[in-house]
């Protein structure tokens, strides 16, 4: 079966006029449908630049990117549009929800790009939310929920168009670690049910619950190897100490 | 996205910052106010002169005696004294589009009556007055083509004549003095106001013209001849009997100046018109350069409104939303803002035409076409104004604008 993503040679470098900047210096890899995988590496190590490209919220300089089979490098912004609507669904370290918004809406906001009906939207925003766990939320505001809470809006509008990839830049940057570790474990649940889903992150820790971790400096691919033993959210959960209540932001 | 739902994301919009979108909107309302009352205001205008033009009579034709042209000199217009009864009697006999004819002469003369004296405007006519001025008596009656026959001493006073000499009486069957010669009153002629320019047309004394010429002025021919055309389409018609009958009867041969001069209530009517339609447009053009602030006003907020949400632009930019999904939620968003300023400035603009004419008793008009194309207007401001803002947002990079701060 053909990989769901094959890059050949990717080459990033923006102009800043006086000089250049490579980001990305020749990345090839491929990636599985239903992996996990965790890119890693320090900040300017080209790591966000390449899920930008692989997002298709960017293109890069040289080389080509294939989606599911179909070339994306040489597409216009209307089509990259499209891609990101169907295909891709994204998670930010600053969740990125509108700020005066309910859940619900928010998490509508990816389906009112695609023609969806009113009912429809409403009924697959419902259910996204139950699946990260949120029911009962739907009419809250940002500002009322707790960060953790907040992320899960954001996947819950990762999810509402079932698409193939997930991408995460550094999900749990802004979260503690118990509420690290439960966004984990949707991560993990979510790529059980057949997602593949791809994350960015500079902590080992966050990286372990990955089946596969790609190390990047400077621009290039310095190792990628499978993880035998990755770890399980539900395990590190029950590890814990109990907390009193979940930690608001 | 569907239309309902940009409308919704629109208003949600707007209502997030209502103080800011009403500001915004004030710059419009005021705009469409000031146009639309201004616009009222000119062609309330309009109506007031075109009415006063039509009181000026029926269809009405004037003669004038023309200027003299001796040694290379030209006189002043009335200067020649050819116009004669006989003129007005061949034009009613010989030009087919006229109906009526009386001749018109004037003087100025100090009227007495009682312990009561009033200088006002002696005027000679026949009684088909009454008809080519569409100018009828309330109370008595007219005099009769015998008065004018016999240039018997009768007069028809003008209401301002009345108010002045028999304050709180009826002057009908009284004695008043011109120049020390006894008139009869006969009548009253109906209230008719100012004229286009200002001058109380009740100011008057009407005699016959036989009377007017032979016992207060000492003349025999006539000022000016007044006609009624049969209908509006027939008044250029007979104003050109009239010209080629006067010059036949005055001899003049071709190729030399008229020795009268015709004038129309057309000429008055169109002079008017323009007059008005040039203030119309003129007070028209004043309130659109607010409606044009306005509309800057739009832009510059629309511009802070993009800025300030540029990371909500990524955010939908990232889930799927194409340049063109941007673009037309702010456009919306301006239209919506300009439309709404739109109603609501039309609401002012018919209020303020409302006030103006309660206030200052100046007929204001306010036209269905009028209000049309001030919101049209307002949506066009929107539009234009809205557009370099929401093309700005929708050529943003999804990347910078997610990173945006």
């Amino acid at each position: 079966m053909q990989p769901l993503i094959v890059t050949d040679r990717l080459v990033k470098i923006y102009n800043l006029g006086d000089f250049e900047i490579h980001a990305l210096r020749g990345i090839s890899l491929s990636i599985r449908e239903k992996e996990s995988v965790a890119i890693m590496g320090p900040s300017g190590s080209g790591k966000s630049t390449l899920m930008h490209i692989l997002g298709c919220l960017d293109r890069p300089t040289k080389g080509r990117y294939l989606l599911e089979g179909e070339d994306i490098s040489s597409l216009d912004r209307n089509s990259l549009a499209a891609i990101r609507n169907k295909k891709i669904g994204f998670v930010f370290q600053v969740f990125n929800l509108l700020s005066r918004t309910t859940a619900l809406e928010n998490v509508e906001l990816p389906l009112l790009y695609n023609g969806t009906s009113a009912k429809d939207r409403i009924r697959k925003a419902k259910k996204a939310l139950s699946m990260v766990g949120l029911e009962g939320r739907e009419y809250s505001y940002p500002n009322q929920l707790s960060g953790g809470q907040q992320q899960r809006v954001a996947i819950a509008r990762a999810l509402v168009n079932d698409p193939a990839i997930i991408m995460a830049d550094e999900p749990t940057g802004n979260l503690d670690t118990r509420t690290s570790i439960e966004i984990m474990g949707i991560f993990q649940s979510l790529n059980r049910s057949g997602i593949t889903v791809i994350l960015i992150t500079h902590e080992k820790d966050i990286a372990a619950y990955a089946k596969r971790n790609i190390d990047f400096r400077d621009g290039k691919i310095v190792r990628d190897e499978e993880l035998p033993n990755p770890k399980k959210a539900e395990e590190e959960l029950t590890a814990l100490p109990e907390e009193e209540e979940e930690d608001e932001e | 996205m569907r239309y309902l739902q940009i409308l919704k994301v629109a208003y949600r919009a707007l209502v997030r910052n209502k103080m800011r979108s009403s500001l915004t909107m004030l710059g419009i309302i005021i705009g469409v106010g000031a146009v639309i009352a201004m616009v009222g205001i000119g062609q309330g205008a309009k109506r007031m002169i075109d009415a006063q033009v039509a009181s000026l009579g029926d269809n009405l034709v004037t003669v004038f005696s023309g200027s003299h042209f001796r040694h290379g000199a030209r006189s002043a217009a009335g200067t020649i004294t050819n116009l004669t009864d006989e003129d007005a009697q061949a034009i009613l006999d010989y030009c087919p589009a006229i109906t009526r004819v009386t001749p018109r002469v004037r003087t100025g003369a100090q009227i007495i009556a009682g312990n009561l004296n009033w200088a006002s405007q002696v005027e000679g006519y026949n009684p088909e007055f009454v008809y080519i001025r569409s100018w009828p008596v309330v109370s008595g009656t007219f005099f009769t083509n015998q008065d004018v026959r016999g240039a018997t001493k009768v007069c028809v006073l003008g209401k301002t004549v009345v108010d002045n000499l028999f304050p709180g009486q009826d002057p009908v069957g009284g004695i008043i003095r011109i120049n020390k010669l006894p008139f009869r009153v006969l009548g009253v002629l109906s209230s008719k106001g100012q004229n286009a320019f200002g001058r109380d047309q009740d100011d008057v004394v009407i005699v016959p013209y036989t009377t007017a010429q032979k016992k207060l002025i000492g003349i025999t021919h006539v000022q000016y001849i007044m006609a009624s055309a049969v209908d509006r389409t027939q008044i250029d018609l007979a104003e050109d009997q009239i010209t080629q009958l006067l010059r036949q009867k005055h001899k003049i041969p071709p190729g030399e100046d008229n020795d009268f001069t015709v004038r129309t209530q057309l000429d008055l009517a169109s002079v008017a018109g323009s007059t008005s339609g040039i203030m119309t447009i003129l007070l028209g053009a004043i309130a659109s350069i607010s409606l044009i602030v306005g509309g800057i006003g739009i832009m510059n907020i629309m511009l802070v409104s993009v800025t300030e949400r540029t990371r909500e632009i990524g955010i939908r930019m990232a889930v799927g939303a194409r340049g063109r999904d941007i673009l037309i939620q702010f456009l919306v968003e301006s239209v919506v803002l300009c439309l709404i300023g739109g109603i609501v400035g039309i609401m002012l603009g018919v209020a303020t035409s409302q006030v103006i004419s309660g206030v200052l008793n100046w007929p204001v008009f306010v036209s269905a076409p009028a209000v049309a194309l001030a919101f049209f207007f307002a949506a066009f401001v929107g539009i234009f104004f809205g557009f370099y803002p929401a093309r700005k947002a929708s050529l943003l990079d999804p990347i910078e604008a997610l990173r945006y701060e």
